[in-house]
C-alpha cells in the first residue's frame, strides 16, 4: 500500500460519558473499503467522527496529510470527503434541483457538476422541480449521492446507502459505487448488507462493540458462514436477501 | 414580561407540555361558530360600538379594513425579520423590539439634526433626503448592532434557546435603559417626507398616502425576502439549514457565514420597521420596544415559524384583530380590545399547534 489516503489511529469517540469507539485503527488508500458490523456497533459513530459531527475524545484522523480531528464539519468536507449519511438526510424544504444548485458554485469546472449528476442519474433530471420528500427511496439515495459528488471529493463516505432499497435499486447502487472507484474516487462504505459490501470492496473491516475486530477479504467472508453469523448475525447470505451475480 | 417571553419561546420551539385531546370536529365547529358570530355582529348587531354595524356605516367598515392592511404591512416588515432570525435560524433574538426602537430614535435624531431643529419639524420642510437618509443611518447602525450581538453573544450559544433568550432580554433591557437616558422618556415621532403627506380620496374615504407607502414597503420587503429565500444560494442554504444544519455543514458549507447574513437582514428589517413605525406612530423607550417584540412574537406564533407566507397571514390576522376589536367591541368594553389578540392566538393554536403555516421542528 502506498501513502494512505485516510489514516485513523487510536480513535476514541463517545457521547458524553459513554464511550462508543475504542482505539479504532483504519488505513485506506485510493480504494474501496467496507466497514461491516451489526446494528449499534459504532459504524455510524465512526462516520460522524470522521465528518467532525462528533468530537473525538482522543486519537487522530489524518486525511491526505491533514489532521481532521478538531476541524469543523465544513472544513472536513472541504478537505475532500463527500458524505452520504445514513437515512439520506435530504432537505425537506428544497427541491431536487435546489439540492444540487446549492453546491453548484464550488463544483463549477470540475468533474462533477449538476449536469454530470443528472447524466449519472437520469431519473433525477425528470424530477428536478419536485420536493426531495416526494421521491422514492431509491431516487432519494441517488440525490444524496449526487449531492455528495458535487464536492468533487477524493473520498466518498457512504453510511448504509442500501438501507430500505429494493433489490434492483441496490444493484444500481453497487454499480455506481464501483464506477466511482474505477474513476479513482476512494469509497469508504459502511454496510450491514453483506452482498453489497462484498460487491463494492474486497477489504472488509469488521466492527464489533466500537472496536475493529478484524479485517478479512470478501472472498474469505463469503466462504465462511460462521464468520458471517458472528459478525453480522445473519444465518447465511441467502437468508439475508442477497443479490446474485454481483459478489466480489 | 420575561415569563411571557420565555413562554412564547417554548411555544415557538414546539415544546408543548401535555397534549389535550379534543375532538377536531368540535374545535372546527367552535371556530366556525365564533367566526359566524363575529361576522353577524359586525354586519348587523354592532350598535353600541364606535363604528356601528356595517349596514348602517359601511364607510367606517371600509376604513377599518384599510387600517388593517396598513398596520398589517408594518407588522409584516418587522415580523418577517423576526421570522428569519427566530423561525429560520432558530436563534432567539429578544432584542428585536429594542433594535426597532433604536433605529427609530437614531433616524429621529438625524432627521432633526439635518433640519437643524430641536422639536418636530413641520412636514413641509422635510424632503426625500431628510427622511430616507435618517432611515439608512438607522437601518445600518441597527444591522451592525444585530450582527455584533449575534457574533459576540449568540454564536457560541447555538441551540441553547433559554440562554439566548436571557442574554438578549438582558441586552434589550440595557439598550432601552440607555435610550431612556439619552433620548428621554417622552414619546416622539419622525416626520414623513412632505411628498407622502396628504390623502387620496375615493368612495368618500380619505386614505393617507403614507399608508399606501407602508403597504408598498411591506410588499417590497415580502418580494425581496421571497427572492432571497427562493432564488439565491444563500436562501437555499438558509432553508436547508432549517431542516438539518449539521448536514449542511457536512456538505462543506460554512453555515456561520449564512447565519451572519440572515442576522444582518433580520436586524435591518427591525430597523426599517422602526423608522417607518416611528413615522407612523411614535417612539417611546420602554413601551415601543416591548410592544414590537410582542407584535413580532404574536405574528410568528399565529403564522408559523420560519414561513414567509405565515408571517404575511399572521400579520393580516393580527392586524385585523388589533384594528377591528377597538372599533367593533361595545364601547363600554373597548378597553378589552387587547384580549381579541389572545383569542385569535388560542383559536389558531387549538387547530394548528405550529401556527397556520408552521411545521413541527
Amino acid at each position: 500500500m502506498t501513502e494512505p489516503l485516510l489514516e485513523i489511529s487510536n480513535l476514541d469517540v463517545g457521547y458524553g460519558q459513554a464511550q462508543v469507539l475504542h482505539g479504532v485503527h483504519l488505513e485506506m488508500a485510493q480504494e474501496a473499503v467496507s466497514v461491516i458490523g451489526r446494528n449499534g456497533m459504532g459504524k455510524t459513530t465512526l462516520c460522524n467522527a470522521i465528518m467532525g459531527l462528533l468530537p473525538a475524545m482522543g486519537g487522530s484522523i489524518r486525511f491526505g496529510g491533514t489532521e481532521l480531528v478538531g476541524l469543523a464539519p465544513y472544513k472536513v468536507a472541504a478537505a475532500g470527503i463527500g458524505y452520504v449519511p445514513q437515512g439520506r438526510r435530504l432537505f425537506t424544504s428544497l427541491t431536487v434541483d435546489e439540492h444540487l444548485a446549492m453546491l453548484a458554485r464550488a463544483a463549477r469546472g470540475k468533474r462533477w457538476t449538476p449536469t454530470e449528476v443528472y447524466e449519472l442519474f437520469p431519473r433525477l433530471a425528470d424530477r428536478k422541480k419536485l420536493s426531495a420528500t416526494s421521491l422514492s427511496g431509491g431516487e432519494q439515495q441517488m440525490l444524496a449521492i449526487g449531492r455528495a459528488l458535487l464536492l468533487n471529493a477524493d473520498l466518498m463516505l457512504m453510511d448504509e446507502p442500501s438501507e430500505g432499497l429494493a433489490p434492483t435499486i441496490v444493484e444500481q447502487l453497487v454499480a455506481t459505487s464501483r464506477r466511482l472507484v474505477s474513476e479513482g474516487i476512494a469509497v469508504l462504505l459502511v454496510e450491514q448488507n453483506l452482498s453489497v459490501a462484498t460487491a463494492v470492496s474486497d477489504r472488509q473491516v469488521v466492527m464489533v462493540s466500537g472496536r475493529i475486530e478484524t479485517e478479512i477479504s470478501s472472498e474469505e467472508l463469503l466462504g465462511d458462514a460462521d464468520a458471517q453469523r458472528r459478525y453480522l448475525g445473519v444465518e447465511s447470505l441467502e437468508d439475508a436477501g442477497g443479490i446474485e451475480g454481483t459478489g466480489g | 414580561m420575561t415569563t411571557v417571553m420565555t413562554g412564547a419561546v417554548n411555544v415557538l420551539l414546539g415544546r408543548r407540555g401535555r397534549h389535550v385531546h379534543w375532538p377536531r370536529a368540535a374545535t372546527r365547529l367552535l371556530i366556525a361558530a365564533a367566526v359566524a358570530f363575529v361576522v353577524v355582529w359586525v354586519v348587523f348587531l354592532a350598535d353600541s360600538t364606535a363604528n356601528g354595524p356595517v349596514i348602517e356605516a359601511p364607510g367606517k367598515f371600509l376604513q377599518t379594513v384599510l387600517d388593517t392592511i396598513t398596520i398589517s404591512g408594518l407588522y409584516f416588515i418587522v415580523a418577517s425579520g423576526f421570522t428569519l432570525i427566530f423561525g429560520l435560524m432558530r436563534t432567539v433574538q429578544m432584542a428585536h423590539g429594542a433594535l426597532f426602537l433604536l433605529a427609530g430614535l437614531f433616524a429621529l435624531t438625524y432627521q432633526r439634526k439635518f433640519l437643524d431643529i430641536t422639536g418636530p419639524p413641520p412636514y413641509e420642510d422635510v424632503g426625500w433626503a431628510d427622511w430616507w437618509l435618517p432611515l439608512v443611518i438607522g437601518v445600518v447602525i441597527v444591522s451592525g448592532l444585530g450582527l455584533l450581538i449575534q457574533q459576540v453573544f449568540l454564536r457560541w450559544n447555538q441551540g441553547q434557546e433559554l440562554r439566548q433568550a436571557l442574554i438578549t432580554i438582558a441586552i434589550s433591557i440595557i439598550m432601552v435603559d440607555r435610550m431612556f437616558h439619552h433620548f428621554g422618556g417622552v414619546p416622539k415621532d419622525i416626520t414623513w417626507t412632505h411628498q407622502i403627506h396628504g390623502y387620496v380620496e375615493f368612495a368618500g374615504l380619505r386614505y393617507g398616502i403614507h399608508r399606501l407607502f407602508i403597504i408598498g414597503m411591506a410588499l417590497g420587503v415580502g418580494g425581496g425576502l421571497w427572492l432571497l429565500l427562493k432564488k439565491t444560494r444563500t436562501g437555499m442554504v438558509i432553508r436547508a439549514g432549517v431542516d438539518d444544519t449539521p448536514m449542511v455543514q457536512a456538505l462543506g458549507i460554512n453555515v456561520q457565514k449564512v447565519f451572519a447574513v440572515a442576522f444582518v437582514v433580520g436586524s435591518a428589517l427591525a430597523g426599517l420597521g422602526g423608522v417607518i413605525g416611528g413615522s407612523f406612530a411614535n417612539l417611546g423607550p420602554g413601551v415601543t420596544d416591548g410592544n414590537w417584540l410582542l407584535n413580532s412574537l404574536v405574528v410568528v406564533i399565529i403564522g408559523g415559524m420560519g414561513s414567509l407566507g405565515g408571517a404575511a397571514a399572521g400579520s393580516l390576522l393580527y392586524g385585523a384583530a388589533t384594528s377591528f376589536s377597538p372599533s367593533y367591541l361595545p364601547e363600554a368594553y373597548s378597553y378589552y380590545a387587547i384580549i381579541a389578540t389572545f383569542v385569535i392566538l388560542a383559536l389558531v393554536l387549538a387547530v394548528r399547534p405550529y401556527g397556520l403555516f408552521g411545521r413541527p421542528a
